[in-house]
């Protein structure tokens, strides 16, 4: 059974430009315990669909069509707005890019790590405050008594990224959300943070939804990868399969354009062309403009996410004429 | 924190000292003078006045004079009303006070409830209408909004007095004395509550708006809190903070009386002396009046920023 199954969500928002198809039939499901990466550039649609999971899109700009999100089956989309409360911050947490501003500035820690403890696990105030200071410590911050009592403009990025990860597991949760959790930080930090990471999901039989654009995350947390482009998974797959022999064109070109240490090229090597505009996306496939293995009917038709093997999907006319 | 305070107020002196050049320059050196004015007197009679007031004297002499008065607590004399000007604001401040500080409480409930709850239905229909509202209410012309009042709720519907601040002839006391001053209150508090609160709104709505899209609002949302709490706690913190200024530029608006509304409704207070004065070239009573407005904005603009620091920990005084 899956923790957590997206069923063909698509997400539009409309806009004075006109309409934006944020997310577009994505499906992909998270088993228990379980690391699924979700990586993509910029714009693809990853954050959107973590944030329609959690029922943090803002409405009614946003609109949810046909489709379904299911949560220890549960399908969070027909859930009354109380119910969804009471799933966030304890079945479901999310850690977000930037802990600068993801943290209130004017609530010190403890006060803010309390809050959920107080919300879903009807802690007295005092007995909150001790388990905001064993989280903290939990994480790794040295003087957690200390740490409770300061201000998020006291502490370093790394340190409130630890605070925001604290805070997301305060209530167990069975699924974390890590939204680029890395992104914002040192890259010595973001080693720290990853380790820390891989611990407590290890140590909690968390599930984790890693949203990223950074393959190196993937490649160190994840068990299996969906990559995103233009608002659709364009291939799936466990990620060692996926990182040995990756079949869409644009998974190719992601692990092209990273750089390998010890090995200087002239230029890094990089996926000619624009991402397209999501207000008016092609009628095919939306990377066939980028391709390099186009082929003539790219343009006009699109690929459906067709299973490869196992457990390997990959929406490509390319791709499976190899296979085929 | 002490040593904060303690340096801001030295540094209110050099501050008070450049104001009251300026206050009194600007009046000692406008043609004409109280005793000018009065085209009754002889020749000689208006000399021996100016010796008397030492309106004969060089400008700086006088100003230095002034100033010595004002370092033993003396504002001067008022030349119309023939008493210490300390006495005569005394008289006059706190009815004024009274209605200010009714009309801040007020105006300030009114706008922060209307602005948030505003705010959490932007371009609702709630939101246009109290827009429309707010900006119809705000664009009176304020004698026209008084003189409007009057006519309907003092002249036609006879509800309420008229003005002033009690009944003429009245000998009313204890709690029959503060209801009859709360009836005569009604009129001018409603007219100045509807036009200061247009502003404030609009600006509460786009703090509260603001504070809506913070990141850190997501992060209360995400980790399940209820909507009151989001709001409240986590919003409503941010979006007050910078109303703070605000709040500290209110003090001396609680002195300094309303003009037109004072005179319209005939209030027994400080605004309606200033405008005598004015009329009368009552200068000692004007610099005085004027430069005790001076303190309290440098007081109000301390006190904010000490509120400032004890609300928001970003905040550190040096």
């Amino acid at each position: 059974m899956k923790l957590l199954e997206f069923d063909q969500l698509s997400v539009a928002f409309d806009t004075e430009a006109g309409t934006v198809r944020a997310v577009q039939d994505v499906s992909f499901d998270v088993a228990a315990g379980e690391v699924l990466g979700v990586v993509g550039e910029s714009g693809c649609g990853k954050s959107v669909s973590a944030l329609a999971l959690m029922g943090l899109l803002p409405r009614p700009a946003a609109r949810i069509a046909g489709s379904a999100i299911r949560f220890g089956g549960r399908s969070l989309l027909d859930l009354p707005a109380d119910e969804l409360r009471q799933l966030r911050g304890n079945e479901i947490a999310m850690i977000f890019q930037e802990p600068m501003s993801a943290l209130n500035p004017v609530l010190s820690i403890g006060e803010q790590l309390c809050e959920p403890l107080i919300a879903h696990r009807r802690l007295t105030p005092r007995a909150a405050w001790a388990q905001a200071e064993a989280l903290i410590a939990r994480v790794g911050i040295a003087r957690p008594a200390e740490i409770a009592r300061a201000f998020p403009h006291q502490l370093s990025g790394g340190m409130l990224q630890r605070v925001m990860i604290a805070m997301a597991i305060s209530c167990a949760p069975r699924l974390l959300i890590a939204d680029e959790p890395t992104t914002a930080l040192d890259v010595t930090i973001q080693a720290q943070i990853l380790e820390l990471l891989r611990e407590l999901r290890r140590e909690q039989q968390m599930a984790m939804l890693l949203i990223t654009h950074d393959l190196g995350v993937i490649a160190e947390l994840a068990d299996r990868v969906a990559v995103m482009y233009a608002g659709r998974v364009v291939e799936q797959g466990p990620v060692r399969e996926l990182f040995r022999n990756p079949r869409h064109p644009y998974t190719r070109g992601l692990l092209a354009s990273r750089p390998v240490p010890g090995r200087r090229l002239a230029r890094l090597a990089a996926i000619p062309g624009q991402v397209p505009d999501p207000l008016s996306l092609p009628p095919g496939c939306a990377f066939a403009a980028r391709c390099p293995e186009r082929r003539t009917d790219c343009e006009q038709r699109r690929p459906a996410l067709r299973r490869l093997d196992a457990d390997h999907r990959v929406a490509c006319f390319a791709a499976e004429g190899v296979s085929a | 924190m002490r040593q904060f305070i303690l340096r801001r107020l030295l540094m209110m002196v050099p501050t008070l000292l450049g104001a009251s050049a300026v206050i009194f320059f600007l009046f000692a050196l406008t043609p004409g003078d109280f005793v000018d004015g009065n085209y009754m007197l002889t020749e000689a009679r208006s000399r021996e006045l100016k010796a008397l007031y030492g309106l004969d004297q060089p400008v700086l002499q006088r100003y230095l004079t002034w100033l010595g008065q004002l370092l033993h607590g003396d504002l001067g004399f008022s030349l119309q009303y023939q008493i210490p000007v300390t006495q005569l604001l005394d008289q006059y401040l706190w009815h004024s006070f009274l209605l200010s500080l009714t009309v801040l409480l007020l105006y300030w409930g009114l706008s922060l409830a209307i602005g948030i709850s505003s705010a959490l239905r932007p371009y609702s229909w709630y939101d246009r209408l109290v827009t429309l509202a707010v900006f119809a209410a705000m664009s009176f012309p304020v004698f026209f909004l008084c003189l409007l009042l009057i006519k309907w709720f003092a002249v036609d519907l006879q509800w309420l007095p008229v003005g002033g601040m009690q009944s003429t002839g009245s000998e009313a006391t204890g709690l029959a004395r503060i209801g009859e001053i709360a009836l005569h209150m009604v009129l001018p508090v409603l007219a100045l509550v509807m036009l200061q609160s247009g502003s404030l709104t609009r600006y509460v709505r786009a703090s509260m708006l603001e504070a809506l899209r913070l990141d850190c609002v997501r992060t209360a949302r995400a980790k399940g809190l209820k909507e009151r709490t989001v709001i409240l706690r986590h919003a409503l913190r941010n979006a007050l903070l910078p109303l703070i200024t605000l709040l500290g530029l209110e003090l001396p608006g609680l002195f300094s009386g309303a003009i037109i509304t004072e005179k319209l409704f005939n209030w027994p207070g400080v605004g309606h002396i200033h405008v005598d004065s004015l009329a009368a070239r009552d200068y000692p009573v004007l610099m005085g009046f004027t430069l005790f407005l001076a303190v309290l904005t440098i007081v109000g603009n301390l006190l904010a920023d000490i509120l400032y620091a004890a609300v928001d920990p970003r905040v550190r005084l040096r």
